[in-house]
């Protein structure tokens, strides 16, 4: 039984058609902003409103960080449930850093790339302290530590501790030293090109990871850590540096945030929030990059447009029993995942790959590999 | 001296609610292989109407919450049934779709009651004894521990009786040695499955009356935060062993009551710290039997 | 003699990895068939492919029934009586609760215990992982030959045993054999000289030789597919 991986990359065009296509995608979505598309319902307003390009950079970033979540999850097999608390490490490590220094007589474009360059640091340090341990165990207890790890982080965030995380209320943004073309709305162009680059890297990351020999002895040894480790190489080691890796990716994934929304709070440390990148990476379609990336872009959009779409006459004038439920995005998004996962585990590309794919008695979109490989 | 045994009762007190919600996330485990991240659920939604049923019959009285006892045990065991029957059946021996079902249902469910019920807890009125404090020893033992640990009690004894004297319960102790073994000797585990489910529902339901009792409030987040600790709780005591859960369930809450007394509030890690504990020196918990 | 059991074309993965592949045999509807094969060749993931223990694809026919489709418990409600490869009886539980877990309904035969395995009578209140390794086997004999029985599945059943109780199994399995068919896995050479009237050998997850027991053990075959000499135990 070959790695369900394997088996989708066959059926995808040539490399340079891919590149010519990735290229084409940036390239028009880094147009949006000075276009004028209006998806009614969808978008709050057309593209070149700051409200649609916040909403917009926002489900970039998530993309991003759910890009680095697939890094784990979907290709070395590792479920973390903690992989937020790398996310809120570059939120609030930003925050906090620039709070510090801005005191400092330092020239602000000084600080602020002082404040990236230390929290992109902590991220890294922080992840290879949590994935020493984590990785010490496999499968369910492997989940069970990050889970608890991620939680007890929570609670410090959530109870001040050394009064810098600022507790329930979260930090601010010190804008003082962050640079004036990243600050005010309107500048949100420019943050959403930020959250578009950061998107572009995150992408690039993955695909240098995944192509590199470290991505395929990731993998071969989520199949079969004998013969990894046979064949002299260590498995711990690998999926280490790809634990430290991710966790990397998802803090730049924060830093944007924080520049996005200008404050972090501790929900985006939470266990939930986790959960939720599981859920959307998985809903998306585990295995592929594209996955991550249209799970990410759905939540953001039910999460941040569901709001206004259950105040409109349409859901308002339904009964309870439907508009409740149709009125919470994490309700629709879970029940979606559920569905996903009893009928169509491939996910949303998963369904769109086996409608497109032309030749007969290709593989249908089964398990995916990744699925069947943890045991206790 | 006082302050220790005021700490180690009202630990033991915190421990029963661990216990109620753990047991069934012990059992489950250790026969299904399942990691059920519904159970939160389960708690919340036994909460939620266990008081609403026991306000109407009595806001505040002792009718009331033995009548809301009472539902939440029912409502949690229906609804776990259910779920297992319509979500994780058909993804029978499919271990890891069946933990991502329960997650999916879980954040489901939690939205869902913020629907309904709204996302701030909400205050309940509960009978007067157990706002007040029984004198041990000198120690000033708030009322509402001796209804949990009285709870548990009885919980943990009706579980033994069911494990150790049905026939069903023989085939959930055989299940979780070896669930494998037991369909080669020709039984459906399936059904054991479903009863499991019921049974860590029922537990878990009371949990969430108790819970609210405890906490004084009933919320739509109630069951995810305890979801943590009874996880944790669960893989300390050994994933599959009931006495594990109850030892480790009451182990974590003395760790956590006396840590966030003596050492400044840091109960929460201090609970972290012995599950990573755990996991590195012995992987299979304190009491762990699982084989398979 | 017509079969009771028909394998056509059985392929089994177990982790990912194939085991078996395109493996046909016949079980004869009397007697012992014996399937012997180095260690690792892929006996046990047959037998356990036939169960529905492994992921399989192929045909068995049962009785004149299709098999190959059904969940664990189905197939072993048809009559079929598993005694796996290293006892799995279920330590927790005593000897008794071992036994009564095991009736498979009608009116199980507990006298056969009394009459092969007197001992396990002395010891029903017993915890089941603190019998030795050839009382474990006792019971698991006893789980299987207790039910009516169409076939039995039986892997390894001296394996590790001293060679008192390999006696005792042996007799046990003659017994049960004269009145039940039986698959059996076996490399006690001996064991199969005195039960099988016919071999299956596997190699490298295949059928390499079919054909009468006798025949085969007093060949060079022997040597050639299990790697000893005739008439001597394997390693």
């Amino acid at each position: 039984m070959h790695t369900f991986l394997a088996s989708a990359r066959r059926g995808l065009a040539p490399r340079w058609g891919r590149i010519a296509v990735g290229a084409v995608v940036i390239a028009v979505a880094a147009m949006l902003p000075l276009l004028a598309i209006d998806i009614p319902g969808v978008l709050p307003g057309p593209t070149y409103t700051p409200g649609t390009l916040t909403v917009l950079a926002y489900a970039m970033l998530i993309a991003a960080l759910a890009l680095s979540y697939h890094l784990i999850f979907g290709v070395a097999g590792m479920l973390s449930f903690g992989h937020a608390m790398f996310f809120a490490a570059g939120a609030y490590g930003l925050g906090i850093v620039l709070r510090l220094l801005a005191p400092t007589g330092m020239p602000s474009e000084a600080v602020f790339l002082l404040a990236i360059v230390i929290t992109l640091v902590v991220a890294l340090v922080l992840g290879n302290l949590v994935g020493a341990i984590a990785l010490r165990v496999s499968g369910i207890s492997f989940a069970m530590v990050t889970l608890a790890i991620a939680q007890a982080m929570n609670v410090m965030i959530r109870r001040n501790v050394g009064g810098l995380t600022g507790g329930e209320e979260g930090v601010t943004l010190t804008v003082a030293v962050v640079p004036d073309w990243l600050v005010g709305v309107v500048n949100t162009r420019n943050l959403y090109w930020l959250a578009l680059a950061i998107l572009v890297i995150v992408y690039l990351a993955c695909v240098w990871v995944e192509r590199s020999r470290l991505g395929h002895v990731v993998a071969a040894a989520r199949e079969n850590e004998l013969r990894v480790t046979v064949l002299g190489l260590r498995p711990y080691l690998v999926r280490l540096f790809l634990f430290s890796a991710a966790a990397v990716l998802a803090a730049v994934a924060g830093i944007g945030f924080m520049l996005l929304q200008s404050s972090a709070t501790p929900r985006i440390s939470t266990s939930d929030f986790t959960l939720t990148l599981l859920v959307i990476v998985v809903l998306g379609g585990v295995g592929y990059r594209w996955g991550a990336i249209v799970g990410g872009i759905v939540y953001t959009l039910l999460d941040q447009r569901l709001a206004a779409l259950a105040s409109s006459d349409a859901i308002a004038g339904l009964p309870d029993v439907l508009r409740i439920p149709l009125s919470e995005p994490l309700f629709i998004l879970g029940m979606l995942f559920v569905l996903v996962v009893m009928f169509a585990p491939g996910g949303i590309v998963g369904i769109a790959h086996r409608v497109t794919r032309r030749r007969g008695g290709r593989r249908d979109a089964e398990e995916p590999a990744v699925l069947q490989d943890m045991e206790a | 001296m006082t302050t220790v045994l005021l700490l180690l009762i009202t630990g033991v007190g915190l421990g029963a609610l661990y216990f109620l919600v753990a047991s069934g996330l012990s059992l489950i485990y250790g026969l299904m292989g399942v990691l059920n991240f519904a159970h939160g659920s389960f708690l919340t939604l036994a909460g939620f109407l266990g008081w609403e049923v026991g306000r109407r019959v009595g806001d505040g009285s002792w009718g009331g919450l033995l009548v809301g006892m009472l539902v939440g045990l029912v409502v949690g065991a229906l609804v776990a049934a259910i779920t297992e029957l319509v979500f994780i059946r058909p993804l029978y021996n499919r271990h890891i779709e069946q933990v991502l079902v329960t997650v999916g249902l879980g954040l489901a469910s939690v939205a869902l009651f913020e629907g309904i019920w709204g996302t701030d807890p909400i205050q309940i009125r509960l009978p007067e004894w157990l706002g007040q404090t029984t004198n041990v020893l000198g120690a000033n033992i708030p009322n509402d521990r001796w209804l949990l640990i009285g709870s548990a009690a009885v919980v943990l004894a009706l579980i033994v009786l069911f494990l150790q004297r049905t026939s069903y319960g023989l085939v959930i102790r055989a299940g979780v040695e070896n669930r494998t073994m037991v369909t080669a000797l020709g039984i459906d585990v399936r059904r054991a499955f479903t009863i499991v489910f019921a049974i860590g529902g029922a537990a878990a339901g009371l949990g969430g009356v108790l819970a609210s009792v405890y906490y004084g409030q009933v919320g739509a987040h109630q069951g995810t935060s305890l979801l943590i600790y009874a996880f944790i709780v669960t893989v300390i005591g050994g994933l599959g062993s009931l006495s594990g859960a109850a030892l480790a369930s009451v182990l974590v809450a003395v760790i956590q009551q006396l840590a966030n007394f003596y050492l400044g509030g840091t109960g929460d890690l201090a609970v972290v710290l012995a599950l990573a504990a755990v996991l590195l020196v012995r992987p299979t918990g304190l009491m762990g039997k699982v084989t398979h | 003699m017509s079969a009771i059991l028909t394998v056509r074309g059985l392929d089994a993965h177990i982790g990912g990895q194939q085991v078996v592949e395109d493996v046909s045999f016949d079980v004869a509807e009397h007697g012992v068939t014996a399937l012997l094969g180095r260690n690792g060749v892929g006996k046990s993931s047959t037998i356990k492919a036939l169960l529905g223990l492994a992921e399989r694809t192929g045909e068995v026919t049962f009785a004149g029934a299709r098999i190959d489709g059904l969940l664990t418990h189905r197939i072993v409600q048809r009559g079929i009586a598993y005694v796996p490869e290293d006892r799995e009886v279920f330590g927790g539980l005593t000897v008794e609760e071992n036994l009564r877990l095991a009736e498979r309904g009608g009116a199980p035969n507990r006298a056969i215990i009394a009459e092969l395995f007197p001992e396990l009578i002395e010891r029903a209140k017993q915890q089941a992982g603190t019998l030795s390794g050839g009382q474990q086997q006792m019971v698991s004999l006893s789980r299987a030959l207790m039910n009516e029985n169409r076939l039995l599945l039986v892997d390894e059943p001296t394996k590790g045993l001293a060679p008192l109780i390999v006696g005792t199994v042996t007799t046990a399995l003659e017994a049960a054999a004269d009145r039940t068919p039986m698959l059996l896995v076996e490399q006690n050479l001996q064991v199969v000289r005195a039960l099988a009237h016919t071999v299956v050998v596997l190699s490298g997850g295949r059928v390499v030789h079919t054909g009468p027991a006798a025949e085969f053990l007093d060949s060079d075959l022997v040597h050639r597919h299990l790697g000893v000499a005739t008439d001597q135990e394997a390693a």
